[in-house]
């Protein structure tokens, strides 16, 4: 930041001299009828001054912000400052002369209106620059708090399990413990597997199809432990779309929502059918599950576990027709459409 | 022996409640039902002491399958949800046991129920109680007893309802179906939003209402879309202008 208002400072006092001083020594010359050489002294000395006096000016404003209403004062006080740059540079001409001028008087005015000039413009660049330097900074501040917002929302979206399903679990889990240990064993490693594939996933890191699937098969056969002969599954999956990309813990919550709503709809068993496959270079996901549309509880909108993925599809692909879900006869099925890129 | 009735979808969880109870000689287990239906059936046959309710079951709940019994026995819940539960319930039902729940935490309802039984006495909670319990989500169905059969039916197809003695009649349009409980136990639990108390007696689904027609001297009636034409009290149409905005 220094260096950056040394660097204009600087520009500011080489274009004083080049530009305005070969001015003012014509200027003198002409007017007051000056030696070229007395004429180009003073000229130098004053464009020196009012160039220290810019960069003095320069390096404050970047640390103080003024505020809008207190640019009057700073005006007056430029005023002041360029006044006594302009008196100060006069001495010293006087000095390094080592005789008064009478042209000093005469030129007075002028000198200290165009200096007044200068450090006014000055500050208006300074004052200009550092109140948009903070907007954008504020911008940018605005836009990481956003992007963190959006984060901390995938990811409660993302582990919205539900925490029935863990204690429903644990009891079959106790329950076996009595009767069968060996699958009790067996049943707290699948949890196990299912519980640590639901941490530490990252939404910007999209997930191949088996792995999902993977994920999923735990999550099933967890369910039919508790469920026993009333859940079965069917996974349909075309090769092309196990490779096909998603993001992670997608589809759970659809399945999760399919079993809900299949086993407590109907009383007898509920079939969960799952089928994927690729076209026109999206994934197609549809969960289906059989319901009773008689009975059904009246439901608003897509229910809340495919609410909650609905918004965090819309997060990630800014868009609302991902998720759609079909009623026909007897079977509810959920629709899922991933882009592939 | 203790008739026991043992309520629960899923098998390890009845099987679960088997083992705890095997402690108890006394004990005799009637019946492992899977939904409340058969729970139903289960407790009609054989008249239990004590019955392990799971709340989440397939098409009726738990708490709707406790509306259909006439005197219910001693009710020990057993389930994961503990929304409801921890807030109404510990204080009205027998005893809530959270899944999973230890051995220890059983013989403790256990023991509740014992006292309890010895004072010669089945229930903690006085029928007054009883009717304000919760429901564990906003009331959107109803289940009626017709008959032999179980009906559930959704509160959007009801157009209005009356009171019948310990009854409340409840007009869908296509039929009258009769439930015992009272009109104070609707106002409390359905959505004051779609259903208004028009009068001591009648209670309409606001979306069902056509139009307000003078009646007698300076009362009024409600004109439903199906013709029916309900009376209206003197702080029933108040309520009604006030639940229309008018």
């Amino acid at each position: 930041m220094l260096f950056q208002s040394l660097k204009y400072s600087l520009i500011a006092l080489v274009c004083l001299i080049f530009l305005w001083a070969p001015v003012q020594s014509w200027l003198l010359v002409q007017e007051f009828k000056l030696a070229w050489k007395s004429a180009i002294l003073d000229a130098g000395v004053t464009s020196i001054f009012l160039g220290l006096g810019t960069f003095l000016l320069f390096n404050t404003l970047n640390y103080y912000r003024i505020e809008k209403k207190q640019l009057p004062i700073s005006v007056v006080g430029i005023a002041a400052l360029a006044y006594g740059l302009m008196i100060g540079a006069e001495s010293t001409i006087e000095s390094i002369t080592k005789n008064s001028i009478e042209y000093m008087s005469g030129f007075q005015l002028q000198r200290i209106l165009f200096a007044i000039l200068i450090t006014l413009v000055t500050l208006l660049i300074a004052w200009y620059s550092t109140t948009k330097k903070n907007a954008t900074e504020e911008d940018q501040r605005r836009l990481v708090t956003e992007k963190m917002a959006r984060d901390a929302e995938l990811a409660s979206l993302r582990q919205q399990l539900q925490p029935h399903f863990l204690f429903n679990s644990l009891n079959s889990i106790s329950a076996l413990i009595g009767t069968q240990p060996e699958k009790a064993r067996n049943m707290i490693q699948q949890l196990s597997d299912f519980l640590r594939g639901t941490i530490k996933k990252d939404d910007s890191q999209l997930v191949p199809l088996f792995e999902e699937m993977q994920q999923l098969r735990l999550y099933l056969e967890i369910e039919k432990v508790r469920f026993g002969h009333r859940l079965s599954t069917n996974i349909d999956s075309d090769n092309a779309s196990l490779s096909a990309k998603l993001p992670p813990l997608l589809m759970q919550p659809v399945v999760e929502n399919a079993i809900k709503f299949g086993l407590y709809d109907t009383v007898g068993e509920t079939e969960i059918v799952i089928k994927s496959r690729l076209d026109n270079g999206q994934l197609i996901i549809e969960v289906e599950n059989p319901f009773d549309a008689s009975t059904t509880m009246p439901r608003q909108g897509t229910g809340f576990g495919l609410s909650s993925l609905q918004r965090r599809l819309y997060l990630l692909y800014a868009r609302t027709d991902l998720l759609t879900t079909t009623q026909k006869e007897k079977t509810f099925t959920t629709h899922i459409r991933i882009p592939q890129v | 022996m203790i008739k026991v009735v043992i309520i629960d979808d899923e098998p390890l969880a009845r099987g679960l409640v088997r083992e705890y109870l095997s402690s108890y000689p006394e004990v005799e287990i009637c019946a492992e039902c899977g939904d409340g239906f058969d729970g139903l059936k289960a407790i009609a046959q054989y008249k239990p002491f004590l019955i392990f309710l799971d709340i989440q079951m397939p098409k009726i709940n738990g708490f709707e399958m406790l509306e259909l019994v006439e005197n219910p026995p001693a009710i020990i819940f057993t389930t994961a949800f503990d929304e409801y539960a921890m807030k109404a319930f510990e204080f009205h039902a027998l005893d809530y046991l959270l899944k999973p729940f230890s051995k220890e935490r059983f013989d403790k309802a256990m023991k509740k129920w014992i006292n309890l039984h010895k004072q010669g006495r089945t229930q903690l909670l006085s029928p007054a109680l009883h009717e304000t319990i919760k429901q564990p989500e906003e009331r959107t169905r109803i289940v009626v007893r017709e008959g032999g059969n179980i009906r559930i039916v959704p509160v959007n197809e009801i157009h209005y309802m009356e009171a019948y003695d310990d009854y409340v009649k409840i007009f869908t349009g296509k039929e009258m179906l009769l439930k015992k409980k009272t009109m104070n136990f609707y106002e409390q639990t359905l959505d004051a939003n779609q259903f208004v108390r028009v009068h001591r007696s009648y209670m309409i689904q606001l979306n069902q209402l056509t139009k307000l027609e003078p009646a007698e001297k300076d009362m009024y009636e409600a004109v439903l879309k199906s013709g029916a034409r309900i009376p209206l009290s003197k702080s029933g149409y108040a309520k009604l202008k006030a639940a229309l905005g008018i």
